[in-house]
């Protein structure tokens, strides 16, 4: 599929945005990126995305998808080559369904944790492992989520290797264990470790003054 | 692909009733399994232990959760017959945009306003209509949201439909009125046998969000 035009909209921390990257580079798709400042949003996002206005935004040959598990969809659908969702129809759906359990309730619980305190973190805390748990579990055997290379589950997760260990170090507290989750732990490593993905990161100590300027609010409200 | 198919739903559960749908359209046999959500049964909870909810699709003993990424499986486990989802890329990336829209817009706005009254209803009547208003306006003139072929946004919006009734009696607000487009959708749906026998009754559905308001002591 030579000419075709990709352009992805995105911000430079995103984690949503950062799945994108990962699933492009993983096929080798040559794309141009368009970093978007989210508190002057351009003219051309507010046109791709008129309904939601939020990054990231694919366009392909003109025209946008968005919604970011929608667009690694798309990719995978457009662009055959190493596909990242699995092949055989229950394991698509038990993928779809780990992205899905990520964005939602393991992300709200891992937040919870971050911008809580006293007993209400604790209970966060409990939360956040539970649904830990059921990671820690489907690793089981494997090295990573889709086996032995990267797939959807792997990249819609990745933001956990991405933000948590941000967050714990604001916060001062381990949410990962390595004693409770040492085969999550393993794979937060060799996640970053995959070329594609560590030479995307975002930078550490950007990450850190903005989660922390996040942070700030949550800490005053409760004095 | 044969093999033994079980639902595990609630019978006024717009999110089961999808599932329902999809089955029905593609003419697959299953059982059917009524929850009591207040004494969720060991198979239930066997098999949907990360959110112990409805719908779960049970095939060859496996559990599949999630209403929308339940009838993704359906459609392309039997996918020879009544596809759901367009197949080419860009028309499938728009079907799962819009059913996410339907999810993350309507069934939530709706909640805030059968579970509250007054003052505190106004912002989920605000975001229901909007919603609806860009819904309305993706479909357009064509039959279905699939275009001529009844498909995925189409199973994904139609059950909730069945509770405008319960929205409008809680809120003392017409939506019908409002959006005649989707009116002359919903009928031209209800004509297809799939449908018929999986909708949730709209006064059952009604009575079900009264009882709740006045155990709540709104009403």
């Amino acid at each position: 599929m030579a000419n075709e035009e990709v352009k992805l909209f995105r911000t430079w921390s995103s984690p949503f945005g950062l799945r994108i990257v990962w699933a492009l580079k993983l096929k080798g798709i040559e794309y141009e990126t368009v970093l978007e400042d989210l508190s002057n949003k351009s003219h051309l996002l507010l046109q791709y995305n008129p309904i939601h206005k939020k990054i990231p935004v694919l366009l392909h040959n003109g025209k946008p998808i968005v919604e970011s598990l929608v667009i690694l969809e798309y990719i995978d659908n457009t662009w055959e080559q190493i596909p990242i969702l699995p092949q055989d129809p229950y394991e698509r759906a038990r993928a779809r369904f780990l992205a899905k359990f990520g964005d939602e309730k393991l992300l709200s619980s891992i937040w919870s944790v971050f911008v809580k305190q006293g007993k209400e973190q604790e209970e966060a805390i409990g939360s956040a492992w539970e649904n830990l748990k059921i990671l820690e579990e489907e690793l089981k055997g494997k090295k990573f989520f889709g086996g032995d290379t990267i797939g959807f589950v792997d990249i819609a997760l990745g933001w956990t290797v991405n933000l948590i260990g941000i967050l714990e170090e604001i916060i001062e507290l381990k949410i990962v264990d390595e004693e409770k989750f040492p085969l999550l732990c393993a794979w937060m490593q060799d996640f970053a470790d995959v070329s594609i993905i560590k030479d995307n990161w975002p930078p550490h100590d950007k990450m850190i003054a903005k989660f922390l300027a996040i942070r700030e609010p949550y800490l005053a409200g409760s004095k | 692909m044969a093999g033994a198919v079980v639902l595990l739903d609630v019978s006024f559960s717009p999110f089961g009733s999808r599932v329902r749908i999809a089955l029905e359209e593609k003419g697959i046999k299953y059982e059917y399994k009524e929850e009591n959500m207040k004494d969720k049964g060991t198979l239930l909870l066997q098999m949907n232990p990360v959110h112990e909810k409805i719908p779960v699709l049970i095939h060859n003993g496996k559990p599949i959760c999630e209403s929308l990424i339940i009838v993704q499986y359906i459609d392309e486990v039997w996918k020879d017959k009544s596809p759901l989802l367009p197949s080419d890329p860009y028309q499938r990336a728009q079907a799962l945009f819009w059913a996410d829209f339907v999810d993350k817009k309507i069934f939530d706005s709706g909640k805030m306003i059968w579970m509250n009254k007054g003052e505190e209803q106004e912002p989920g009547k605000k975001e229901l209509m909007e919603s609806l208003k860009l819904l309305e306006g993706e479909l357009g003139d064509k039959p279905y949201f699939g275009g001529e072929i009844f498909g995925f946004v189409d199973v994904a919006l139609l059950p909730l439909y069945s509770w405008f009734y319960a929205y409008e009696t809680c809120g003392n607000f017409s939506i019908e009125a409002e959006f005649p487009k989707l009116v002359a959708w919903a009928k031209r749906c209800m004509e297809r046998e799939s449908v018929l026998n999986s909708l949730p009754d709209k006064d059952g559905v009604c009575k079900y969000c009264l009882n709740g308001r006045k155990r709540a002591g709104i009403e």
